[in-house]
């Protein structure tokens, strides 16, 4: 579904893309792992189109995604720091997306809206929110579209247990709806019963990509936290 | 696109400096026309404070804009959306709420004390140079990331054109006194949006006498209808490559 050719990636002197290439398909869960700074979210933004890459390419369902638009449609994007218009409520940043993307195909998804209990933080300004409400929106649009991909930056962080749990179900529910779902996070013990794959990126260079099973009987370990915890002390 | 400028217009118009800026027009033009008992001498004096208020508020209002909206535009940059549609949605929506500003503010005055062909130029112009300004605003903020700096080259921009451009000409003027200048001050004229249009209407206001030879051949080129013509036809292209430059900017911009 999504093809990413040699892409390389630079800011100023520092590369944070070096040569990575990836296959993702329909039906995966894909946890991207990978110490700070190693150009996991770098590789989300190019895929999205927010970075442009300088060279390499970008499929999505076989397209060249550069002077593409159309296909993030098919994109629910989850950011790791929701910014969104300070003076605008969160009702009307709900409204504005669906006047956007509104395609009278799609049937809403709602079920983060109200299960979050945004309907009643409607009148709220999006400045005065805190960062776990922010993330609550940010989740909730993500998937209000019914999108068959989801790109999750770090969901999880700085939800609270019972939203991180309602989120994670969520997850789980579209996982078996047979979308594409990108997480990456820093809490491996979250993502054991989620993901099917694992991409693991240190210094902008993509050191492997492997399904879970592969990875367990490589290391030896039955949890993801430790393995992903061996191949690192391994790299060091 | 029209949701989008719909979305930008609306965010405009909640802050209320546009508001302020149109009201403080009035004011303004309503004391002038009142305090001079020739309502064409007021339209000079008016002129005057037009082309220093104008750009000043246009250029400035648009940059701060721009940079205030960054969280708006990386939020649109992950949606089904084309980077041009967004850019372009944000430069239309500035340039619309600020002539309607323009025009309540200094048109509506204008039209009930000097409907003449005279008032009109300066219409006109004033909404052109709104437009031209913005559009360098755009590109000033495109190609500046720190908000400070951007607003920093916005301001000196504004200076440029208003002030030191004036001061560069003169230092032209007197170096090459022994040469015939005067027409190539006509191209000269065409570098700066806000000279052009000063000339364009002090020479519809009979007063071109007062520039000496310049004036004359200024009067020459600008009087007839095709200078009039390639006069507004410049104004247009400094609005148009601006914002070109600056969609093109924008579409290899990392947000």
């Amino acid at each position: 579904m999504i093809i990413a050719n040699n892409i390389n990636k630079q800011f100023g002197k520092l590369k944070v893309l070096d040569n990575v290439s990836v296959t993702c398909n329909k039906g995966e869960c894909i946890a991207l792992i990978g110490p700070n700074g190693c150009g996991k979210t770098t590789l989300i933004k190019s895929i999205l189109g927010m970075v442009v890459c300088d060279s390499g390419f970008i499929t999505f369902n076989g397209k060249n995604i550069l002077h593409e638009w159309q296909y993030r449609s098919a994109i629910g994007y989850m950011p790791q720091t929701g910014r969104y218009p300070e003076n605008m409520t969160i009702g009307q940043v709900l409204d504005m997306m669906k006047d956007i993307r509104n395609n009278k195909d799609t049937k809403l998804d709602e079920e983060l809206v109200i299960k979050f209990e945004l309907k009643s933080l409607l009148h709220k300004r999006m400045r005065t929110l805190s960062g776990g409400t922010m993330q609550k929106v940010s989740a909730a649009l993500a998937f209000l579209f019914n999108p068959a991909v989801l790109i999750l930056d770090e969901p999880t962080a700085g939800l609270d247990p019972v939203a991180a749990e309602i989120l994670k179900e969520k997850i789980i529910a579209e996982k078996a709806k047979g979308k594409l779902i990108l997480i990456t996070s820093h809490i491996l013990s979250e993502l054991d019963e989620l993901i099917t794959q694992v991409i693991y990126m240190q210094d902008g260079q993509l050191i492997f990509h492997k399904s879970i099973g592969d990875l367990r009987a490589d290391t030896g370990q039955k949890k993801l936290s430790k393995a992903i915890a061996s191949v690192m002390l391994k790299n060091r | 696109m029209k949701k989008i400028i719909k979305y930008v217009i609306i965010d405009i118009l909640r802050n209320k400096i546009v508001l302020a800026y149109t009201v403080f027009l009035l004011l303004l033009s309503f004391s002038i026309f009142n305090l001079e008992d020739n309502s064409a001498k007021g339209l000079l004096s008016l002129l005057n404070i037009v082309l220093i208020i104008v750009p000043l508020v246009s250029i400035l209002f648009a940059s701060i804009y721009v940079y205030n909206s960054a969280e708006f535009l990386e939020l649109l940059v992950s949606q089904p959306l084309k980077r041009n549609t967004i850019w372009l949605s944000i430069f239309i929506g500035l340039a619309c709420s600020l002539t309607l500003a323009f025009f309540v503010g200094v048109g509506i005055p204008v039209l009930l004390y000097e409907f003449t062909a005279t008032g009109i130029t300066m219409l006109l112009v004033g909404l052109l140079l709104t437009i031209i300004f913005v559009a360098i605003a755009m590109l000033a903020t495109v190609n500046t990331r720190d908000k400070a700096k951007g607003i920093g080259v916005a301001i000196l921009l504004w200076l440029y054109f208003s002030i030191l451009f004036d001061g560069l000409v003169l230092f032209l003027l007197f170096q090459f006194a022994d040469y015939p200048l005067e027409k190539a001050m006509i191209g000269i004229s065409a570098f700066n949006p806000i000279d052009l249009s000063r000339i364009l209407v002090l020479l519809k206001m009979d007063v071109s006498a007062l520039m000496g030879y310049t004036g004359a051949v200024f009067k020459d080129f600008f009087g007839t209808t095709t200078g009039l013509i390639i006069a507004i036809l410049v104004l247009m292209f400094w609005s148009i490559i601006p914002v070109w430059l600056s969609v093109r900017k924008f579409n290899r911009k990392d947000l």
